[in-house]
């Protein structure tokens, strides 16, 4: 058997079974409302979807492996194009691109001109605190943690208050070496 | 499937049947040393409880893995044996084989690791071990009754799981 190499994006994201695009707009529109009823607070409805999203990424990170075959990324930077190219492909199918790499390489932009989850939203005076797409952070955030880098995201841009795209800053805290899990006199 | 036929380790041994049923055991951890499912096949002797023998696994794998790691002849810069690695840092090995069982290995990005005993003379089973971290992800990530990081409680996947072993020659 040949040793098969990491997948590109659009080759994953074309076998792998997809939902309605509007569906899925919608869904996550309702989610997103019923959120704003029940908590009432738009700060409280961003952390809930950060951590919808971190619950969704521990798990998706599984699912992204063993799709793409990507095995290994030599630094962040590598990770930070994967993600964009093949992660966001793969699952919301858009591809983003990589911006304004600090000079340590640490942290940087996730850039996105077109977002499935946007069509369709119009955010209310009352709502300007919202952000819409949280979810989003909170599944880079979760799946990177997997892969044991620590990382904080935020917004930087947000087309939903009048920029041009959207902006996740991905800033990395650190990485956790792996260790032996066990204490001696167990 | 293909089948590679290796080399006649042991004259004694019974030839492995290329109708399958050669799997012995599979273990899965993940990264905390959580043994998420132990299942037997074909072990007719046990020497350890079962909690010993799932530590003792993870153990020997995880050791054996830095000790591959430190023999690196291509890597030029390597840190003491025993220093805690970055996941993905240092090479790993994939299988090893005794003359009485093989095991196969493969360790996901995320920590998930995916170990296979079976008959000496199975061939190559690094892509079988990709289906079953594929039939993981299917059968027990994506079930919202699944809570991360416990042993995995799912028939459905049991069923699988076992069905695709016994077909790997």
């Amino acid at each position: 058997m040949p040793p098969v190499g990491p997948r590109s994006g659009d080759a994953i994201f074309a076998n792998v079974e997809r939902v309605n695009a509007e569906l899925f707009t919608l869904t996550y529109g309702a989610i997103v409302r019923q959120l704003l009823t029940d908590l009432e607070e738009v700060e409280e409805v961003n952390k809930q979807l950060d951590q919808m999203g971190y619950n969704i990424g521990i798990r998706l990170i599984d699912e992204f492996l063993a799709k793409s075959n990507v095995s290994r990324c030599v630094d962040f930077k590598e990770t930070a194009e994967v993600i964009a190219k093949v992660g966001f492909k793969m699952f919301l199918g858009v591809t983003a691109s990589v911006t304004n790499w600090d000079a340590d390489g640490t942290c940087c932009s996730i850039v996105l001109e077109d977002n499935p989850l946007v069509d369709f939203v119009e955010l209310p005076d009352t709502c300007q605190g919202l952000y819409y797409c949280n979810i989003l952070s909170g599944v880079v955030r979760g799946a990177l943690e997997m892969v044991s880098m620590k990382t904080e995201i935020s917004w930087i841009r947000d087309m939903l208050r009048g920029d041009d795209a959207f902006e996740l800053q991905v800033k990395l805290l650190k990485q956790i070496p792996e260790e032996y899990p066990y204490k001696d006199d167990e | 499937m293909q089948f590679f036929g290796g080399t006649e380790i042991s004259p004694s041994l019974p030839a492995s049947t290329a109708s399958g049923n050669n799997g012995h055991m599979m273990y899965v951890f993940n990264r905390n040393g959580v043994c998420l499912l132990y299942r037997e096949w074909n072990r007719p002797l046990h020497t350890l409880n079962q909690q010993q023998d799932h530590k003792l696994m993870f153990g020997l794998l995880f050791s054996l893995k830095s000790l591959t790691a430190k023999m690196d002849p291509t890597t030029p810069d390597k840190a003491n044996l025993g220093v805690p690695q970055l996941p993905g840092q240092g090479c790993s090995f994939h299988s090893f084989r005794t003359n009485t069982y093989k095991l196969t290995f493969m360790e996901s990005p995320s920590g998930i690791k995916i170990i296979l005993v079976t008959h000496p003379r199975t061939g190559d089973l690094r892509e079988s071990l990709k289906y079953i971290y594929n039939l993981y992800v299917e059968y027990v990530v994506k079930n919202p009754l699944y809570t991360p990081g416990t042993p995995i409680r799912c028939e459905l996947f049991n069923t699988t799981l076992d069905q695709y072993v016994r077909s790997i020659s």
